[in-house]
């Protein structure tokens, strides 16, 4: 058992440190309270920087722009961006997990046009999946993509949870293109530009007051025929993708999400009688059993992604642990501090309103307790009504019983 | 990075399993709380090589870290196998440490099985309590450590007693960690010597575990060149371990309570497929993933970040043992009824985790050292 680099790759390391000493005075502040559009610019640039470096989709393939490297490239600068104290980049959602997918299903053309400015933060991506009626279950979204007898698209509907929205040049949207079909069988994604008519996005502000999401809504939005990624009612195929690079996103990072058991403690310590309390010391040590389990459980995701293996569902158990550890540590820095803790100025009272949400996040707990039950036990699924029905029939269905 | 067990790790664990698969050990757990004899599984232990485990070669040992001592006390948790490794491997860790002490004669008996060593510990001091204690018979209060007066040619009296030793029972050799002026001081007694008294303690609850009281009054043994830095990692190291066999008795509660909730059936349909029964089980399979990972922390850190391995072994003993219990409860509630009576083996397993959980010192003070650790680090860091 070893956590130490091979030649090859602190070779590596020392030269993205080296880089990141020389540039990192051009980086934009983590986390600031000023203008929106001047933190996005001076974030924008940063990424443009990464990029021309080489430090910007290090796995993706050289021919689209990448370093062609492995996924353990890309943690060491994810690790030595950490360790600079410098945000990383812009559009994490888009070159991690959308830039990714158009690569596996996008045409040639959709290639050539998009992938180049993605990747250096001059047009940025959002993730158009989830819908306030469908986010577990994403295969019953209802936002709607009809064809026109020119092959062109029109599109109607309405997605939530959407970072970045007002300033994303793209978005990758997941519509149904054939209702009367199973609900898995009739969907299709497609390339929709944030700026086209019919496009209203809207700020969706959260517990700590900042919108951090939008909603998007679409209103009769035309798309071009060849809007459309992978093959026309293929869509839940290339979500699939999305959602296995969003696992190895999250596994690349999952040293423990910024949640490190010697962040907390550090608080804590800070007081000497806290640090003495036999009451806090139980809940403290509680909580850092779980948080130094999902940082070296990272590690093993990390050796097996060294291995070429992608993170199955049981890669989800960590999010359950990061978000319960992280809620434990935040409540009883809260305790500890007092009131002085949820001042708006506090980190504490950003994480602890943060937190409720993230449980839901990239799937709730008991959807993922659900996949990780059936994927990895193996036990019998749930029954489901939703099997082998149109999707029409069933959303009349739903109305149906909703009524009586 | 590489994270994760070797080859030959794997070969170990496999043939761990392999060895205690010819023996009937959690049948015999059921009939031993009946008054049986258990197997004696020390030939087994001692053909396997696990008896030299953790004694340098030059020893007649195997050289090898405390990860392979964790895979094979995993197996042996896994099946209930009552073999004294966990009063083993910590002695033997004590008096492989520095030159002195024993002599190679007995060194090598102890690396061969020849002679069967018991670790008597201490528990090293904290960030609140500076001084080194042991168990009390019963309740809060720690005893002091016992009490070492150096006399000629190496050898030491000691007095004092510890209660609830695993595996003091019918050792050859007690390692007792004690208290002289300068500090402490690990010193090796026979278990007949003068003086020495082992009173059987326990074994009724969980008779896989054997358990002993034992007391001190003026006995003379030979003084070991361990260190200060050595008794403690001896003590993490037996945490270590008992973290280790409660990963194994956890893996098989959630084996046998996935196969019973796929095949068990109410209102039409099987157990496993209601969320209550599944959610459940998957935090059987979080808590034993987590245990495993903190683990694997504990063995690299043992040989590679010596001062985290009193965190990183008291994370695990805190992990493993609040998962063993989880695990046994579930394994029973998935059964039903059934599942705490003594037709099935479920209670053998909620035995061991209820007695697991209270020694040396308990999962709680585990939890306790894991928390000062990082607080007095963190202390330290600013």
């Amino acid at each position: 058992m070893d956590l130490n680099d091979t030649p090859e790759q602190a070779a590596y390391r020392a030269e993205v440190r080296a880089w990141l000493e020389q540039n990192a005075v051009h980086a934009p502040a983590t986390r600031g309270r000023g203008d929106e559009q001047e933190a996005v610019a001076a974030h924008r640039a940063w990424q443009r920087r990464l990029a021309e470096a080489g430090y910007v989709g290090v796995t993706w393939p050289a021919e689209h722009g990448g370093q062609g490297k492995g996924p353990l490239h890309q943690v060491v600068v994810n690790q030595e961006i950490a360790r600079a104290g410098v945000p990383g980049i812009l559009d994490a959602i888009g070159v991690g997990m959308l830039g990714p997918t158009l690569i596996a299903h996008g045409s040639d053309e959709q290639k050539q046009r998009y992938l180049a400015p993605m990747l250096h933060g001059d047009e940025v991506w959002c993730q158009l999946f989830s819908e306030p009626a469908a986010g577990s279950d994403l295969a019953g979204i209802q936002t709607r993509a009809r064809q026109e007898p020119d092959g062109s698209w029109r599109l109607s509907g309405q997605k939530v949870w959407t970072t970045n929205a007002q300033f994303a040049a793209y978005g990758l949207l997941l519509a149904r293109t054939d209702p009367d079909a199973h609900k898995h069988k009739g969907l299709t994604m497609f390339v929709v530009p944030m700026d086209a008519e019919g496009v209203t996005i809207r700020p969706l502000r959260q517990i700590s007051g900042e919108p951090e999401f939008n909603e998007v809504f679409f209103d009769d939005v035309k798309l071009a025929p060849d809007a459309a990624v992978g093959p026309v009612n293929g869509g839940w195929g290339v979500a699939l993708t999305t959602l296995m690079f969003e696992r190895l996103t999250i596994g690349a990072g999952s040293e423990g999400m910024g949640y490190r058991a010697d962040r907390f403690a550090a608080a804590i310590a800070s007081d000497p009688v806290a640090a003495k309390d036999p009451e806090v010391r139980a809940r403290f040590g509680a909580l850092a059993t779980e948080l130094l389990a999902l940082r070296f459980t990272g590690y093993r995701l990390l050796t097996a992604i060294s291995r070429g293996q992608i993170p199955g569902p049981e890669a989800g158990m960590g999010k359950i642990t990061a978000v319960n550890g992280a809620i434990a540590a935040g409540d009883l820095i809260a305790d500890v501090l007092g009131p002085e803790a949820l001042d708006p100025d506090s980190e504490w009272s950003y994480l602890i309103s943060f937190l409720p949400g993230l449980k839901s996040a990239g799937g709730t707990e008991e959807i993922l307790r659900n996949t990780v039950g059936e994927r990895v036990l193996g036990l019998p699924p749930e029954p489901r009504l939703d099997k082998g029905v149109p999707f029409s029939e069933l959303r009349a269905k739903e109305r149906q019983e909703v009524a009586s | 990075m590489n994270f994760d067990l070797s080859d030959e790790q794997v070969l170990l664990r496999e043939a761990a399993r392999d060895a205690f698969s010819r023996v009937r050990t959690v049948e015999a757990a059921r009939e031993a709380l009946e008054g049986a004899a258990l197997p004696d599984l020390w030939a087994t232990a001692q053909q396997a090589g696990w008896t030299g485990l953790l004694l340098d070669e030059q020893h007649g040992g195997a050289a090898l870290g405390a990860i392979d001592a964790m895979l094979v006390a995993a197996e042996a948790g896994r099946v209930l196998a009552s073999v004294p490794l966990l009063g083993h491997l910590p002695a033997t860790a004590i008096a492989n440490a520095g030159a002195g002490g024993l002599d190679e004669g007995t060194l090598g008996k102890l690396a061969s099985g020849e002679l069967r060593a018991a670790y008597v510990p201490a528990r090293p001091g904290d960030d609140v309590d500076p001084a080194w204690t042991t168990e009390p018979r019963s309740g809060r209060r720690r005893a002091p450590a016992p009490a070492v007066v150096r006399g000629d040619e190496g050898l030491a009296t000691v007095s004092g007693s510890v209660a609830w030793v695993p595996d003091a029972v019918g050792a050859d050799v007690l390692v007792a960690v004690g208290m002289e002026a300068g500090g402490p001081v690990a010193v090796a007694l026979g278990a007949s010597a003068e003086g020495v008294t082992v009173e059987p303690a326990g074994g009724v609850y969980d008779a896989t575990r054997p358990l002993g009281h034992v007391t001190f009054d003026d006995a003379c043994g030979r003084v070991l060149a361990a260190g200060e830095v050595e008794l403690r990692r001896a003590w993490f190291l037996a945490h270590a371990l008992i973290a280790a066999e409660s990963l194994g008795a956890v893996e098989e509660c959630l084996e046998r309570s996935v196969a019973y909730a796929k095949e068990r059936y109410t209102f039409g349909r099987a157990i496993g497929s209601y969320q209550a029964i599944k959610h459940a089980l998957t935090e059987v399979l979080r808590r034993q993933e987590n245990t495993r990972s903190l683990l694997y922390y504990a063995g690299w850190a043992y040989d590679s970040k010596p001062d985290e391995f009193a965190a990183a072994a008291s994370a695990a003993r805190a992990a493993g043992g609040a998962a063993l219990d989880f695990a046994a409860r579930e394994l029973i509630s998935v059964h039903g009824g059934i599942g705490a009576t003594w037709e099935h083996d479920a209670p053998l397993f909620f035995r061991r985790a209820q007695v697991s959980r209270r020694l040396l010192g308990g999962t709680g003070d585990a939890v306790d050292r894991l928390a000062g650790e990082l607080l007095t680090g963190a202390a330290a860091a600013a």
